[in-house]
């Protein structure tokens, strides 16, 4: 009796298996604010985000920044009078799953577009997949230039709207040296995240090349809530300032606690520093401190003041740095596909590597021969609970 | 004859699969392929660690940290000897050979990985034993993270495609051919006697901590076949591939099979990993219906879906005696 | 010099916490042989608990000593509230199972509420299933709409890390010449001693910590014996998730960031400390948790700070190889 129950069960798991191979779309529809559709004359946008896991609120931020994207075009009659519809998949923080993400949304789904990821390990599983199959693909914020470039070798379908870190990390470091006249300075490293692995080290090269010195430099990890070991183990060694090249979910606390130790150093850090909540977690500890971003938030121009307002009314919250790269990874793909002689995959690609200067939200985008954005580089400082802009560096 | 018909058992699985996978292969579109990989890979994991969880009844939750250690000596590998022509072989054999090398010299490192945890722990019981496979998971994981030699939090990327649905698929193969074999020798008795009480084992003469580690480093060693082949479908190793959580999804699909059964190791690797892929467009639910359909399992079957039969127990006699071999 | 002295103070105030959370799991197991593996996820709770408290009362701009007061109880009544239910509902069905049954329902709780609370609200998931019908060519009902703006807003909390407002108003006090502690740092510290002093009198001195000792030893025959077993183990349920209460306060407090999985780095190293002190034992929990606290804070402040979290499990592993029943344990016997 027991045995015939086992081999049932074994039956239906196999069935189900089967079912699996000859129909992997059996899939309810995605949960998404815009209906998916099959492409054709529609243009389907795929996303892989970290919606779940610790890097889930940088994938949700944005997951809504493409959305928006794709609601503004929409509204104007969409790409070359089709609509856009977006599927995201969910890469829980894993490379092995980002790219299974990425293959059922290019083989299954046909999309026309791919965005994606945040971190540069995912984007490096998803890469020779966008390759294989000939699908442009734009990162939105992965940093580090292998994404981009295999080996020697750029990637033919793999694109990028954001910096480079060797471009950020010296970017940072000219200004301590040169601006804020800083002959000793520590790192803080967050070692469990390759975006700030890279920063750090370039950083390092660069401060050290222009003559100064790196008194320290200690790690945390993304989560962590108790950074005084490390911090205390800086003061000691009494650097002009810390470089901290991290999240702003770990740098405000890092800053309190900073101060909650008498050090009254000025913090630096990078773009991933760009969001509303690092004043309201980080409160009065942040101001004073420096980083390096796109674009102004007080930018007046009202590109940029559109955008803020824009998401603000559709989501309820100021955007935040990836949010407004998630959006100008949309835009500029969408510009690209109105620009580009058909549909194919060559095509659009051909059209996103002629993008010159267009008019992002985080900077004037122009692509490349390495397929990354060039753009300027601002310099902003943290003063009474919000960012100001100081400077503009060139590349 | 005894030993040529043992042989012939322990080879014919794999003649007979290479044809079938090599259909397959040709037969899935990328997706398809992809997720069969997938599956394998789960597959091998779950079996691989059957044999310690279900076999000789210990409690290890480390299991990915072993599968860390296969993929990144198989990487290392890999990416070594990528530009060497091996014996003057054409490129695509030479391939072959260099990616078979990759697996033996991960499954290798795993299995010494196996033997330096499982020395020191396995002296513990239950709960301990479970907290220290644990803590050694994460220990080496933090190692690799800190490894500038394994590219730290970056990882290795550009790692040749070597996997697909016929390496994958002989991976399981072997894996379960290793587990079958296992269970029914002299040497699996003994892990079975370790489980069923290890007190009366060792009054009877089993060297029960020799043998615990033994099940360990195999377990290990097949581990690191999965990272292995992991790592060379989606061409990229990192430390946050290996976490705790990837642990407890294959004691996960180790326990909803039934801990003992090959058959439920493997039909519940294979559910699960497709009811996950299934529920893609449900993204930001599946770890909340993953942990849900976790607690109602053990609050409902806790032997999971086999317990620790097999299927081929339920094939009537006459076929059960051939396909055993003699012994009923 | 200084910088010795600040260590040990920022040591001995991370392992404060550590201790708070050790004693949770510390009692727990010795009641119930279980490492309940959700502790550090009601922690996380709690904390999300007292947040919504503090917002909905306002503390960010107005801060009041009744407010804090509030606060604090409110989240120790939801944490004791979601132990019970948690051993009620997942342990207590598993109580005559294999061990490792129990071990891994824990664990599916304690990824239920992480999950769970990384989902987005109630309302906004509606509102994505409304959009979903529309997206089919359906017409939402105004009675769903209705019920959709019913549902809270702002729960589940999501994954986006979220601001804590102080209960208390912090001090810094800068002492021996550039030490600097506050006011945070010694009220955990009184209030986790005073609460193993409290638990070792409840333990040792009155007739409930007897019963709790008598199931600790065979829960069959204490409950031949006459004792509520089921009543005492949820009671200690209680206790503990109370403590992980108070220690996320007092955390959320002092480093005003919550979010979802924040409950399991600090669950798993005060498991190793409760270990490391001699698991079922009050007072080596809350010395396993100092220890603990100072160890990781001098191997990151003095070695190499990217081993912070090997640091915890290392220590775990060697003690259980040297001496396994922890400082304060006592080697039990298996009786064949």
């Amino acid at each position: 009796m027991r045995a015939i129950r086992a081999v049932a069960l074994l039956a239906a798991s196999l069935a189900a298996v089967a079912c699996q191979s000859k129909k992997p779309e059996a899939a309810p529809p995605a949960k998404t604010a815009v209906a998916p559709v099959p492409s054709g004359d529609k243009i389907l946008v795929g996303h892989v985000g970290s919606m779940t896991g610790s890097e889930a609120t940088f994938g949700q931020s944005t997951d809504n920044g493409i959305k928006l994207a794709i609601e503004q075009w929409n509204a104007k009659g969409g790409v070359k009078g089709k609509p856009i519809s977006l599927r995201t998949y969910d890469s829980q923080g894993k490379p092995e799953e980002a790219a299974v993400a990425a293959t059922r949304l290019i083989v299954n789904d046909k999309v026309n577009l791919l965005l994606g990821e945040v971190a540069s390990s995912r984007s490096l599983a998803m890469a020779p997949v966008a390759d294989a199959n000939g699908t442009p693909m734009i990162t939105p914020s992965s940093t580090n230039p292998r994404v981009t470039k295999d080996k020697d070798k750029v990637r033919p379908f793999v694109f990028r709207v954001c910096f480079i870190d060797p471009f950020q990390g010296t970017v940072m470091a000219k200004f301590a040296r040169e601006k804020l006249k800083v002959d000793k300075v520590a790192i803080l490293r967050d070692v469990g995240n390759d975006y700030s692995m890279g920063l750090a080290d370039y950083f390092l090269a660069k401060f050290k090349e222009l003559g100064g010195t790196v008194v320290d430099d200690q790690s945390y990890k993304a989560g962590d809530q108790d950074f005084k070991a490390q911090l205390t183990a800086i003061k000691n060694k009494n650097p002009q300032a810390i470089y901290v090249p991290g999240y702003y979910t770990d740098v405000a606390l890092i800053a309190r606690q900073a101060r909650e130790l008498g050090m009254k150093q000025p913090l630096l850090g990078g773009d991933g520093w760009d969001s509303a909540k690092l004043y309201e977690i980080g409160g009065k500890a942040i101001e004073g401190s420096f980083y390096s971003n796109h674009y102004s938030p007080d930018d007046p121009s009202p590109r940029i003041q559109d955008f803020v307002k824009a998401y603000q009314a559709r989501f309820g919250a100021v955007p935040d740095g990836l949010a407004a790269q998630g959006y100008d990874a949309a835009m500029v793909g969408f510009d690209a596909m109105s620009r580009a002689a058909d549909g194919s995959g060559a095509s659009v690609r051909d059209a996103i590597a002629a993008t010159k200067d267009y008019p992002g939200v985080t900077g004037i985008i122009t692509i490349d021969q390495n397929h990354d954005a060039v753009k300027p580089a601002v310099i902003l400082e943290v003063k009474d609970g919000k960012s100001v802009f100081v400077s503009t560096v060139n590349p | 004859m005894r030993r040529a018909r043992l042989v012939l058992r322990s080879v014919a699985p794999f003649l007979i699969a290479l044809p079938v996978l090599w259909l397959a292969q040709g037969a899935s579109p990328p997706d398809v392929s992809i997720v069969l990989v997938a599956i394998a890979v789960n597959v091998i994991l779950a079996v691989s660690l059957n044999v310690v969880n279900g076999f000789t009844g210990q409690f290890s939750i480390g299991h990915a940290a072993f599968m860390a250690v296969g993929a990144y000596t198989a990487a290392l590998v890999t990416t070594g000897m990528q530009d060497l022509q091996l014996l003057g072989l054409p490129e695509g054999s030479s391939d072959a050979l260099v990616f078979f090398l990759a697996l033996l010299a991960g499954m290798a490192a795993a299995s010494v990985a196996g033997l330096l945890v499982g020395i020191p722990s396995l002296r513990l019981r239950g709960d301990y034993l479970a907290i220290v496979t644990l803590g050694f998971g994460e220990i080496i994981r933090v190692v690799i993270e800190n490894t500038k030699a394994l590219g730290q939090a970056t990882g290795i990327s550009g790692l040749p495609p070597y996997t697909n649905v016929v390496w994958a698929g002989m991976g399981v193969v072997a894996t379960v051919v290793m587990a079958r074999r296992l269970l029914l020798s002299t040497q699996g008795r003994a892990l079975l006697a370790i489980r069923e009480d290890e007190v009366a084992a060792e009054a009877m003469g089993v060297d029960t901590v020799g043998w615990k580690v033994r099940a360990f480093v195999i377990s290990a060693a097949f581990a690191g076949l999965a990272g292995g082949l992991l790592v060379h479908k989606i061409q990229l190793v990192t430390p946050r591939m290996f976490t705790f959580v990837k642990s407890m999804e294959v004691v996960v699909m180790v326990v909803l099979g039934g801990m003992g059964s090959i058959t439920g190791s493997i039909v519940a690797a294979t559910l699960l990993t497709v009811v996950l892929e299934w529920l893609r467009g449900v993204d930001q639910y599946r770890m909340v219906i993953f942990s849900l359909l976790l607690i109602v399992l053990m609050l409902t079957r806790p032997s999971g879906l086999f317990g620790t039969r097999e299927i081929w127990d339920a094939l009537p006699r006459w076929l059960r005696r051939r396909v055993d071999g003699g012994t009923p | 010099m200084t910088e010795f002295l600040q260590h040990l103070v920022n040591g001995v105030s991370l392992g404060t916490i550590y201790a708070l959370i050790a004693l949770g799991y510390t009692m727990v197991y010795g009641v119930l042989k279980l490492i309940n593996f959700a502790h550090g996820d009601v922690y996380m709770a709690a904390a999300y608990a007292g947040f919504y408290i503090a917002t909905a009362l306002d503390v960010r701009t107005h801060p009041t000593a009744g407010k804090a007061v509030a606060v604090f109880v409110g989240s120790m009544v939801f944490a004791g509230a979601l132990g019970w239910a948690i051993e009620r509902f997942a342990y207590r069905p598993l109580r005559n199972r294999a061990r490792l049954t129990a071990l891994i329902t824990a664990i599916g709780v304690s990824f239920l509420l992480e999950y769970g609370f990384q989902l987005p609200s109630f309302q906004a998931q509606g509102r994505t299933f409304e959009e979903m019908l529309r997206g089919w060519g359906w017409t939402v009902p105004g009675w769903l709409d209705a019920l959709v703006s019913f549902l809270p807003a702002s729960f589940p909390p999501g994954p986006t890390p979220r601001f804590f407002p102080e209960p208390f108003v912090r001090v810094d006090w800068t002492v021996l010449g550039g030490v600097h502690v506050s006011n945070y740092d010694v009220v955990s510290f009184l209030v986790a001693v005073a609460f193993m002093l409290g638990l070792q009198w409840i333990v040792f001195r009155t007739r409930f910590g007897m019963a709790m000792r008598a199931v600790s030893f065979d829960p069959k025959v204490a409950g031949l014996m006459g004792i509520p077993v089921n009543r005492v183990i949820a009671t200690t349920f209680v206790l503990g998730s109370v403590l992980a209460a108070v220690a996320a306060l007092l955390v959320a407090g002092s480093r005003p960031r919550i979010d979802p999985i924040m409950g399991l780095m600090p669950g798993l190293k005060a498991f190793v400390a409760a270990v490391f002190g001699g698991i079922g034992n009050v007072p080596g929990a809350m010395l396993g948790g100092i220890v603990l606290g100072l160890a990781e804070e001098m191997v990151a402040g003095y070695a190499l700070s990217s081993f912070r979290d090997g640091i915890a499990f290392a220590i775990l592993i060697l003690m259980l190889l040297v001496r396994p029943e922890g400082l304060l344990g006592r080697v039990t016997v298996e009786k064949v």
